[in-house]
């Protein structure tokens, strides 16, 4: 059900952005994250050393753990959401700004999610000195990292494309912007907003789960969590503490779903722009509940009231909006503002430049290179390996609706679990039985994304139509022939969309899962996520720098070269409405 | 013709909008593509104003124009005076796609109007009420758009204009989107609450290609010509209200005003009024409608030769359907269309009798010597050594004198008929010409 809102992550502006403008993005993303924890590190470091929270393996704890993972998780979503709303709407609304702020999305992106925690938690620490919040806001902004950018993207999308007549019609009737925005913007953009942030949400668990504990050079960070406990079990060699920890997670997820995501979407199903009645009008138990309870009315109310008057404030006087005539744009301004951008961008360069060359040899960048080849073809490989599983599962299990119905919510399921929990239970494996890490680490990249795949797989199969099929069937069409020219084409652009998820996914998880450990014994795959790691623990951050620098650059550079045509041939070739 | 010599009541009064050379243009290539030309108009209390023309007329413009929606490059709307020079008080619009919020009630819809003005709740909740009352809308207050039916929208449209007590209301196509039945009666609906004199307006700009809409409804009308838009004729109605469509006096009128369309069929070709030259804009009017009016026409009754406005209607279709497909049969030399008639040439007649294949090389042929952009794509490939050429080289060329959209609406009206005639091959996916099964 939640999948039939899958073309909303089509949203996203994968295909919408400028490229020369990377050239700018690029090094200004590197050198803002540079100077911000440089700043703070030449200024407030050494550190006063944290009292250390104490983390306990007694699962009597657990519950107060999730909580409190959930709740940072809910502050970052927060966050999330005021960022969307401001950065999102100032690059739709002013054509300058957006030359300059899409780029620097996508390349953002594309910046793995623990390298922001590598670069940013000595300035959280520094604003908190010796106290905890300091860590609270370096991990809960590592989750921000992980939600923000496909939100800010889904919104901007929806503001650029918001239903001209619907324009106007708020223009004619005189909205001020205040208005505009409540009455018409956010609720247009509501449905393809609440799905990008349900992927956010479950993809970010893998993360909160990662950066609860680690290590930063001198800087350990440890927060009473799913994650400290995670990492607490796995120094002490404790499997029964792992199995609770995997236990609570699989709870917390199908409250979270029960409660909170499956409201929402039933919720923000009658912001759908479709004129049509909905085939399947989602429910959800919980939202009725509470629409139907007295004291959530009595309590809820006054709010939902509060929020209406605000809503429908003008905060602007009524007077007459002047709209220009059909002229050029500005020729003065343009060629003043391109050129601040560039100088910009180009002392960025050059300020990352030079703090890489401080402690990095140019064998070592070609060397780096080298192992981000490596981490490459792991990627590239696994996710052929998944779509070669995942594709003809998903397209069987999709012709079949009520096998469907019970596989797809356990897929998505599977998606949000933070894989990285069985991490562990892998090492030991690769322990015992002597295997070769550079082959046997790499399927931990891919375990927690695959499900994207699959659960794409089978959205599109289930919305395949059903004359297409009977077609097929009357022609007797079948094997090779019935996989190659029906269904395939037919199920391509939601692959697309799950493989682009998935491997997303994947180069973020390099960064744990090439190294790994169990106790004392540490394994490491060689490639670019094990450097990155390896140099974080070390808290050598021209290095760090210089291997996120070309992560992201990695990142960038596939989804240029394969996932954006890939895309748009999907969109413009197969698309079957 | 109807009289001009008795002038209503309404016109002795002071206008109160009034357009002043109205131009507008969009920078383009070497020159500029004008959309509007020097419109003037003047809108009097008590009238209802119709604006009839084809697509690209530019008469939804001019609407948009005066609700201050976009800005003229030249000219001016003078309301209350002084120029209007955005979204002014007084005057609101009903979208021919209805324009609802979908995730508002027909209630919210319909206040939401209010709201923007700052209105208090409660006072907007009572002329929400009392306009969907006036409307028939009563009983669905609490629906949401999509639960209701197109004519039940059109009528929240009409309710959500009204309960800002507009002094003009612009009408933008508000019926077009509607089945004939509903149509006509929301119309009707409409127009009684004008008579009655039970709406807060005090005059109505409707636009609308549908000539009998224009005839049934106002009480003057500017015809517009296309490419650009300028008011060609002015018409007044003085039929009393309810019109009777059966009556001769209002047949005779549809029939005057067809023929007056008829005569000038698009700018550009006024000087030569059946000839094409390369950069012609090319409506989208596929084959089949060509060679249906074909064999409409030559059989019985018309045998040859008909009346267009009673083709319209025994076919249902409406001037924008039947007017491009009567016009490019004359531009492909298979007819001849003179003052709402048409006539079909011996080719025609031909036409009409033969097989799919004959018909396919006769439609070639009068393509390849018609048609100067087919002509030239033809040409084209025979020099070029691969016999290959991409779309974009022809639609550059196109967009010296066209806009974009209409550059790619000619060209893939070329395509069409060249695929049809089978002169070219066109690959939509390398978007490439090619001459390679030309013949077969």
């Amino acid at each position: 059900m939640r999948a039939s809102s899958i073309s909303y992550a089509s949203l996203t502006a994968r295909g919408l952005v400028p490229n020369r403008w990377d050239l700018v993005a690029f090094p200004l993303v590197i050198g803002l994250l540079l100077l911000a924890s440089e700043g703070a590190r030449q200024t407030l470091a050494p550190l006063s050393t944290l009292k250390e929270p104490v983390v306990s393996l007694d699962p009597i704890n657990l519950p107060e753990y999730a909580l409190r993972t959930t709740l940072r998780m809910l502050a970052a979503m927060a966050a999330s959401l005021f960022f969307t709303f401001t950065y999102a709407t100032l690059a739709a609304k002013s054509r300058r700004v957006e030359l300059v702020l899409i780029p620097i999305l996508d390349i953002l992106q594309s910046v793995p999610v623990l390298g922001y925690i590598s670069f940013t938690v000595v300035f959280f620490m520094s604003l908190f000195p010796g106290r905890i919040a300091g860590a609270e806001a370096a991990v809960i902004f590592a989750i921000f990292t992980a939600q923000a950018w496909n939100m800010a993207f889904s919104f901007y999308q929806s503001l650029r494309t918001a239903p001209r007549d619907l324009e106007e019609a708020a223009r004619s009737f005189r909205f001020s912007a205040w208005q505009r925005f409540w009455r018409l913007e956010v609720p247009f953009a509501m449905p393809g907003l609440i799905w990008n942030m349900m992927m956010s949400m479950s993809g970010s668990w893998f993360f909160i789960v990662a950066s609860e504990a680690i290590t930063v050079g001198d800087t350990t960070i440890t927060l009473p969590g799913i994650g400290a406990y995670l990492a607490k079990a796995t120094e002490e060699k404790n499997l029964a503490a792992i199995g609770w920890v995997i236990l609570t997670m699989i709870i917390v997820i199908l409250l979270y779903d029960q409660l909170m995501f499956r409201p929402l979407v039933a919720w923000a199903d009658k912001f759908r722009f479709e004129q049509t009645g909905a085939q399947i009008a989602p429910n959800s138990w919980f939202l009725e509940l509470l629409e139907r309870s007295r004291l959530m009315g009595t309590v809820g109310r006054p709010a939902a009231v509060t929020l209406r008057i605000l809503a429908r404030q003008r905060f602007a006087p009524l007077r007459v909006r002047r709209i220009g005539r059909p002229e050029a744009p500005s020729t003065i301004l343009d060629p003043v503002w391109f050129l601040a951008v560039a100088a910009a961008a180009i002392f960025a360069a050059w300020k990352v430049v030079a703090f890489v060359a401080s402690g990095v040899s140019g064998s070592e960048v070609l060397s780096v290179f080298k192992l981000g080849l490596l981490t490459l073809t792991r990627v590239v490989v696994l996710i052929a390996i998944a779509s070669l599983i995942w594709v003809p599962v998903g397209v069987n299990v999709g012709l079949r609706p009520r096998l469907a119905e019970k596989i797809q919510p356990l897929a998505q399921f599977l998606a949000a679990f933070p894989a990285n929990l069985l991490f562990p239970v892998f090492v030991v494996g690769i322990v015992s039985f002597h295997l070769n890490p550079d082959i046997w680490l790499s399927p931990l990249i891919i375990l927690g994304t695959q499900w994207y795949i699959l659960f794409n797989v089978i959205a599109g199969t289930t919305a395949y139509p059903t004359d297409f099929r009977e077609a097929a069937t009357n022609f007797q069409m079948r094997g090779w022939q019935w996989w190659r020219s029906v269904i395939l084409p037919g199920i391509f652009p939601y692959f697309v969309t799950g493989a682009i998820t998935a491997a997303g996914g994947a180069w973020n998880a390099t960064i744990v899962a090439e190294v790994v450990s169990w106790g004392n014994t540490k394994v490491t795959a060689q490639g670019l996520g094990a450097y990155i790691a390896d140099n974080t623990a070390a808290g050598n951050y021209p290095k760090i720098v210089l291997g996120i620098a070309i992560m992201s650059l990695f990142v960038t550079l596939f989804n240029r070269l394969l996932w954006r045509p890939l895309y748009h041939y999907a969109e413009d070739r197969l698309r079957l409405d | 013709m109807v009289a001009l010599d008795t002038l209503s009541e309404a016109t002795l009064r002071a206008p109160i909008l009034t357009l002043r050379g109205i131009n507008r243009a969009f920078p383009k290539g070497s020159g500029e593509i004008k959309v509007l030309a020097d419109v003037d108009l003047s809108l009097y209390a008590g009238e209802i104003v119709g604006l009839l023309g084809r697509s690209g007329s530019g008469k939804s413009t001019l609407l948009r124009i005066i609700a201050g929606l976009i800005r003229p490059s030249s000219g001016q709307v003078i309301y209350r005076d002084e120029p209007i020079t955005g979204p002014a008080e007084g005057i609101a619009m009903v979208f021919q796609t209805f324009a609802l919020f979908p995730w508002l009630t027909v209630l919210q819809n319909v206040e939401a109007g209010l709201e923007a003005i700052g209105v208090s709740p409660k006072e907007s909740r009572r002329r929400a009420l009392s306009a969907i009352d006036l409307i028939g809308l009563d009983g669905f207050e609490s629906a949401y758009p999509r639960e209701l039916s197109g004519g039940m929208r059109q009528r929240v449209g009409f309710a959500r204009a009204l309960v800002v007590e507009p002094t003009i209301l612009l009408l933008d196509e508000p019926f077009s989107a509607l089945d004939v039945l509903t149509a006509e009666t929301i119309r009707t609906d409409l127009l009684d609450l004008w008579i009655e004199h039970r709406l807060p307006t005090k005059s109505m700009l409707l636009v609308t290609h549908n000539i009998e809409e224009a005839v049934f409804m106002c009480d003057r009308i500017l015809i517009f010509t296309s490419n650009p838009g300028r008011v060609s004729d002015e018409i007044e109605v003085l039929f009393p209200h309810p019109r009777n469509r059966l009556d001769p006096a209002f047949r005779q009128l549809v029939d005057e005003i067809y023929a007056k369309m008829t005569a000038r069929p698009s700018a550009g070709a006024a000087e030569h009024p059946q000839k094409l030259h390369l950069a012609s804009w090319l409506p989208i009017v596929s084959p089949n409608m060509m060679a249906g009016l074909i064999e409409t026409v030559a059989a019985a009754p018309y045998h040859g030769k008909a009346d267009l406005p009673e083709i319209a209607r025994n076919l249902q279709l409406e001037v924008d359907d039947l007017f491009p497909v009567a016009e490019m049969l004359q531009n492909l030399g298979f007819a001849e269309v003179k003052e709402g008639d048409i006539r079909l040439s011996a080719d025609a007649r031909n036409f009409a009798e033969l097989d799919p294949q004959p018909r396919k090389t006769m439609f070639a042929q009068h393509l390849l010597t018609s048609v100067p952009l087919a002509q030239h794509i033809r040409h084209v490939l025979d020099e070029r050594p691969g016999h290959r050429a991409p779309r974009v080289r022809f639609e550059q060329e196109l967009e010296d004198y066209l806009s974009d959209s209409a550059a790619e609406e000619t060209l893939d009206a070329v395509i069409d008929w060249g695929r049809y005639g089978e002169i070219f091959a066109y690959d939509d996916q390398a978007e490439m010409f090619s001459l390679e099964n030309p013949e077969g």
